[in-house]
């Protein structure tokens, strides 16, 4: 439609198991991105009894994505009781609760180990002031339970000594009494998980919330953060927000500003209208009218 | 060696049910019928001139005020409770492992108790567990009971809310043990054990049918935390069958999360470790109008503890006479009906409403202008009010 200067490379990244029993991604797969550095992503679903670990903590590890970031925006036409919300979380994706390192000591009692490392708080503190940096945001909110998990979270020392930086344990309630007092959050992996949630819940949900992870070699996957939604698959009734708006992401992450830009503003534009929309927006539009229609305002634009 | 761990375990659990047991020979019939399921297990000592002793600890931040305004009202409203004070304080250097016995000394005789809370700096000092948690494990106070209620006059973006949080409170993330395994390197250790799970899950259904509740949700990460967490849900699940009458199912803490502020109406009763509970309680506390409003209480096999639900010293309130009595005085107030003054406790209750409902007296923390002072004044004329209609 607005002629963005993208080619795509399909690729599948269903898990396939070498001869040594490892479960890696497919091969062809893993080169792609390594060429190719970003990429764009839709829902996965790890069958239960698949016998491998999820698909997205595959990918996790083997482009080392240790930053996933997620802007919340209110959107003007989809209303939740929350407004005025401008926020991004940063969350480091590589260690902390989800180590996955479990011990049973005696039956009965377990043992979850959550690993914190310097090198990887730090750099996850960089990323965070980084993109602050680049996106003119003016300040960032280490989250932490530091008074009471001591040792961890040193970056937040980093953070004070370098720049000016808010320290906040308890952020649940703040967050859901005022969240426009919030700019950019950068937090421990289990922290991150639930707040990027709870800020998804603040703006709609995760049907309009778009999602990046940040890689170690410049790699980057943009993402749709919701289900698979087995149940509308196929019926052109999926609402494509979150997907569009992480292709959006991608684009300013590669410097397409004004292309991304178009397609953020058409894409707002048809939400704010209310005339098309998808079902779980309030509407009754298809996918592929929901679709036209963004892509109508983006000619229009042009 | 693990055959002997399980018989000590096991005489342990006989032991507990038999203390149960004989506590609940001594109460009287009118305390059946109270509201607390803890109860049955802590009466508070009647002493022969009429008062009850209760234990104060006032701690930090804020604490001491509000402390005061509940003495206050206390008196106004001619309540037969003496206060025992112990002023325990880490930031203020009065905290001591003396102390911390003299404290435990006076819950042994008087098994109930009001509390501020007692600051846990930040900075890391040698030891890892801090005095609020130290406490919470010698009286082992299990189970922390937060109910989030809307206040009527007081509108929030979720009105007419009326959830419970029960949270496991002597496990899990806050077991203290953390330890730099290599430079750079710290290790923060998670314990989630039968025992425990088991036992915070049994006081949720107990609560859920004592209170007349429909359903019962555990919040988990278990599809990360495969065995930790699986192993608490699996106590839940296990329990769920105990208690046929009452519903039970399990969210993903963030997933639970986004629900609890898009559509908090979905849930009735949550249980859940340490951690989560922590986060769940103050983001609760942040649908119905803050740390300010929400009272909490923790029980043990013996002892009750009332506090605010949201635990927050709200250091730089202190002296400025701004902070919010409400959630204290509610909290007073669940500790009167746990002593059985249920006269005292809707007096006190019902005056704090009338404030809240009236909306002229309202601390900043509500969007007004009043101070603390005033809002205890307020609550105080009404008191009387209320005493002339009730005579």
């Amino acid at each position: 439609m607005i002629k963005v200067p993208i080619r795509w490379e399909e690729r599948t990244v269903t898990a396939i198991q070498t001869s040594s029993g490892q479960w890696i991604i497919p091969p062809e797969a893993t080169e792609s991105m390594n060429a190719n550095k970003i990429g764009l992503k839709g829902p996965l679903k790890t069958p239960i009894a698949a016998g491998h670990p999820s698909m997205n903590l595959l990918l996790r590890k083997t482009f080392d994505l240790y930053a996933n970031v997620r802007p919340c925006v209110s959107i003007e036409g989809f209303k939740t009781p929350y407004s005025g919300v401008d926020l991004v979380t940063i969350r480091e994706n590589t260690e902390g609760e989800y180590s996955g390192i479990e011990h049973v000591i005696v039956d009965g009692v377990v043992q979850s180990i959550k690993l914190i490392t310097e090198d990887a708080s730090r750099r996850i503190a960089e990323f965070a002031f980084e993109y602050a940096r680049n996106n003119q945001r003016s300040t960032v909110t280490a989250v932490h339970k530091a008074n009471i998990m001591c040792h961890i979270w040193k970056c937040s020392q980093l953070c004070v000594e370098q720049h000016d930086v808010d320290e906040k344990a308890q952020e649940a309630i703040p967050m859901v009494q005022d969240p426009s007092q919030f700019d950019v959050l950068v937090m421990p992996n289990l922290y991150g998980d639930i707040l990027s949630d709870l800020c998804a819940g603040l703006i709609g949900g995760l049907g309009v919330t778009p999602s990046g992870n940040i890689g170690e070699n410049g790699v980057a996957i943009f993402e749709s953060v919701h289900g698979t939604a087995p149940d509308i698959a196929g019926l052109d009734l999926a609402n494509p927000t979150a997907l569009l708006l992480s292709a959006v992401m991608m684009l300013r992450h590669i410097e397409l500003y004004g292309h991304a830009k178009k397609i953020e503003a058409a894409c707002f534009e048809t939400i704010k209208d209310g005339k098309v929309l998808t079902k779980d927006l309030g509407g009754n539009s298809k996918c592929s009218e929901f679709t036209s229609e963004i892509c109508r305002r983006v000619r229009d634009h042009d | 060696m693990a055959a002997l761990r399980v018989l000590r375990s096991a005489v342990k659990n006989v032991s507990f049910a038999r203390n149960v047991i004989s506590s609940r020979t001594l109460v009287t019939g009118s305390f059946l019928n109270s509201s607390s399921p803890a109860q049955f297990c802590s009466t508070a000592v009647q002493r022969p001139d009429g008062d009850f002793k209760v234990t104060m600890i006032p701690g930090d931040g804020v604490g001491p005020e509000l402390m005061h305004v509940v003495k206050e009202v206390f008196k106004a409203a001619e309540v037969p409770v003496q206060f025992d004070e112990h002023h325990v304080s880490e930031v203020q250097n009065m905290a001591s492992d003396e102390k911390l016995d003299e404290v435990l000394d006076s819950m042994k005789l008087n098994k109930v108790a009001i509390k501020g809370k007692i600051y846990t700096p930040m900075e890391y000092k040698g030891e890892l567990s801090s005095y609020e948690m130290k406490l919470r494990k010698k009286l082992d106070l299990f189970a922390n009971v937060v109910h989030v209620n809307s206040l009527p006059g007081y509108s929030t973006r979720h009105n007419n809310l009326d959830l419970v949080i029960i949270r496991e409170q002597t496990e899990g993330e806050y077991s203290s043990l953390e330890y730099e395994s290599a430079q750079g390197v710290i290790e923060c250790l998670k314990i989630i054990t039968r025992e425990k799970s088991r036992r915070i899950a049994k006081f949720a259904f107990d609560y859920a049918t004592k209170k007349g509740r429909s359903k019962v949700t555990a919040v988990h990460k278990a599809n990360i935390m495969k065995l930790g967490d699986g192993l608490f849900l699996q106590c839940c699940k296990e329990m769920a069958e105990l208690y046929p009458n009452i519903k039970y199912d399990s969210v993903i803490i963030d997933n639970c999360c986004m629900q609890l502020v898009s559509n908090p109406y979905q849930y009735d009763v949550l249980v859940m470790p340490n951690l989560y509970g922590n986060i769940i309680d103050n983001l609760a506390a942040g649908l119905v109008g803050g740390a300010g409003v929400v009272p909490g209480e923790s029980f043990s096999a013996e002892y009750a503890v009332f506090e605010t639900g949201a635990r927050h010293p709200f250091s730089q309130a202190m002296g400025r006479n701004i902070a919010n009595p409400t959630a204290m005085l509610l909290s007073s107030a669940n500790m009167l009906r746990h002593l059985n003054l249920e006269f005292h406790s809707n007096l006190i209750s019902e005056a704090v409403r009338k404030v809240i409902k009236l909306g002229k007296i309202r601390t900043p923390d509500m969007g007004g202008y009043s101070t603390s002072a005033e809002f205890t004044a307020a609550v105080i004329a009404n008191l009387q009010i209320l005493k002339t209609i009730a005579r």
